[in-house]
């Protein structure tokens, strides 16, 4: 925001290969959701490289990032952030639009994408009417609906109660089963555990990166 | 361009205009009350226009009465207060003279000024009426209009200074019975026989104009009342695009000179110079619609700075939304058009249900007052002035809607979504 700038991360050296379910975990301060906004095309870095998909992203202006947001990247916020005055389908609907995809297949599309998570017959209803976890489930269909390359989930359960937190992440455990590729920032340990690997972060720095054995979800829903 | 005309787009601006309806409705209003006065004023202001011009249809735009009376100084050895009379033999000197006389009629009359009016009567019947002696030059200037199957007087009843009149509307009634057709028929003027060739429809607007009033031909009024070459006045009209003011100082000029009248005697050649006072009346007129003109614009301008007002709050609290369309791949661009698309939207539907209501309220006034003594005619805006309006609108909604649109850009998409 302010002129000054501050140095959050201070060398970050990590890669993620296709297909793998990644936690990022650290206290407030430590630099996950500023390293996932680089990764999101949302901040931009200062310092040193960064490729998605073989393709450098570097001197992005407002558009070029917009575009590689819609074709790369599906976000998830921990607040949903779903457009109010949109029903669940229009809002999952609104990538493909700005992918300039024609209205019948974009009604197609997210009805689709709806029933993967569940929620077919909510496809009508507003934000309003659906329960936080029904939102966040909405969320994510959005961010599958331009069918992306990576799903960026900033603290994807930290509204959630723990039982719709589980509900959530086996969903998108299932939806990493299906090849897609995730990084979740969480302080939640056991949510953490759900995933593949974990990259713990302290002062902008990688303190520790390991594999772990994947907990399922659905042995708590 | 290309997201202009797209259908999504405009289901995208529409969903926002009716999910927002108050905010929708207090951006609305602002314009709506500046159109609707633009055309509620320029509208009355054309009304009260046509009023004055349909209270004077029957007289040309640029005519003027002139009329002699005393000198009021000594000249060429003449003492003051000498009565001047104009005569028959000044028309053709004013005509050569005075080139943007359109037309001139020199006239007499009895019963006005002063004068006794003429005896009329027919069988039983009578009454006392004006009596006119008139070219047919004079319907030139002051139309009259004839009921079917009369005429005005022609250049034959100069000519052969023929016994025939034009009767008033009055006159008709008060001489014959309801059922009588008057044409052919005669009345006795001064107790003179008189064929009526004619009946005026009475139109006000000339000073002296009555319904009663008789009109014979100049040359018969000579002989009937012994005026020889005398003339009352003279009714001129220049041409349309002549200055009457400049007409009517060379007419005097040239009366002067020619009666030896001192060139600087103002009472001794006098004239009302009814073009000078159309004049100004519809020069009060055309200050109403300037002046419409600019309390319209100025209150469509503050309307729509309205417009621009509410949207820069309305971009403000939807901050976060333009935020998530942007991680979901809005450029910039196509934000900013959003905006301003919507910001155009709101201004034209204002306009249009201002220019509506507008119309709707003119109407209204129009069967109210129209057509009554109030001088107010068919109310209406000209449709340059009502696309002018909507062009200014168009262009003044796209400017104002740059504001909230570069606004809602400059925020970047971290920002928005930061902000709970």
């Amino acid at each position: 925001m302010g002129s000054n700038s501050l140095h959050v991360l201070k060398g970050i050296d990590f890669s993620v290969e296709e297909g793998e379910l990644v936690a990022i975990m650290g206290s407030s301060g430590s630099g996950k959701s500023t390293l996932l906004n680089i990764l999101g095309m949302l901040d931009e870095l200062d310092e040193g490289t960064y490729d998605l998909d073989g393709v450098p992203i570097k001197d992005l202006n407002e558009t070029k990032a917009a575009n590689y947001r819609n074709k790369f990247l599906g976000f998830v916020f921990q607040s949903f952030n779903l457009i109010n005055y949109k029903s669940a389908m229009e809002n999952v609907a609104l990538p493909l639009y700005y992918q300039r995809v024609g209205r019948k297949e974009r009604q197609e599309k997210a009805l689709k994408y709806l029933e993967q998570v569940g929620l077919k017959e909510w496809a009508g209803h507003l934000p309003s009417e659906l329960s936080g976890g029904q939102k966040q489930r909405v969320a994510i269909a959005r961010a599958l609906a331009a069918e992306p390359k990576v799903l960026l989930a900033d603290e994807p359960t930290g509204a959630l109660d723990s039982k719709t937190s589980y509900e959530v992440m086996d969903l998108i455990q299932k939806i990493n089963d299906a090849g897609n590729t995730i990084l979740i920032v969480t302080h939640e340990p056991d949510i953490a555990d759900m995933c593949k690997r974990i990259v713990h972060l302290k002062d902008g720095v990688i303190l520790e990166d390991k594999k772990v054995n994947q907990v399922r979800a659905a042995q708590y829903v | 361009m290309r997201q202009l005309f797209d259908k999504d787009t405009w289901a995208e601006i529409f969903q926002s205009i009716r999910k927002n309806k108050l905010r929708t409705f207090l951006t609305m209003i602002g314009v709506f009350i500046g159109i609707y006065i633009y055309i509620g004023l320029s509208g009355a202001s054309k009304g009260l226009d046509n009023g004055f011009e349909k209270q004077f249809e029957s007289v040309a735009r640029n005519s003027m009465f002139v009329f002699s009376s005393t000198t009021s100084k000594p000249y060429a050895g003449f003492k003051t207060g000498r009565r001047i009379q104009l005569k028959l033999q000044d028309v053709e000197v004013l005509r050569r003279q005075v080139p943007e006389i359109m037309a001139i009629a020199p006239r007499n009359v009895r019963g006005i000024f002063g004068t006794s009016p003429g005896v009329v009567s027919r069988g039983l019947k009578a009454g006392n009426y004006s009596v006119f002696g008139d070219f047919p030059e004079f319907t030139k200037i002051a139309v009259k209009k004839i009921y079917d199957g009369g005429r005005f007087i022609n250049d034959t009843d100069i000519d052969l200074e023929r016994k025939v009149c034009v009767i008033g509307e009055r006159t008709q009634k008060e001489l014959f019975d309801d059922d009588t057709d008057p044409i052919g028929l005669f009345i006795e003027i001064e107790d003179v026989n008189f064929k009526v060739v004619g009946v005026h429809k009475f139109a006000g607007g000339g000073p002296f104009d009555n319904d009663g009033d008789i009109f014979i031909p100049f040359t018969t009024y000579r002989k009937l009342y012994n005026t020889a070459d005398n003339v009352a006045w003279f009714t001129i009209a220049a041409y349309g695009d002549v200055d009457v003011v400049k007409v009517e100082q060379d007419v005097k000029a040239h009366l002067r000179r020619i009666h030896k009248v001192d060139p600087t005697d103002e009472k001794a050649i006098g004239a009302f110079n009814l073009g000078a006072i159309f004049k100004k009346i519809f020069g009060f007129a055309n200050g109403l619609t300037f002046l419409s003109l600019i309390v319209g614009v100025a209150t469509i301008l503050a309307g729509v700075i309205g417009i621009g007002n509410i949207l820069l709050i309305s971009v403000k609290e939807r901050t976060k939304e333009l935020g998530v369309r942007r991680a979901l791949g809005a450029t910039p661009s196509e934000i900013r058009n959003q905006i301003i698309i919507e910001s155009l939207v709101l201004t034209m539907l204002a306009g249009i249900v201002g220019v509506v209501c507008g119309a709707a309220t003119l109407k209204l006034l129009d069967v109210m007052f129209g057509g009554k003594d109030f001088p107010y005619t068919n109310p209406t805006v000209p449709i340059p002035y009502v696309i002018g309006a909507l062009l200014l609108m168009i262009v003044l909604g796209i400017l104002i809607g740059l504001i909230p649109a570069q606004r809602a850009v400059s925020i970047k998409p971290i920002d928005a979504l930061r902000e709970e």
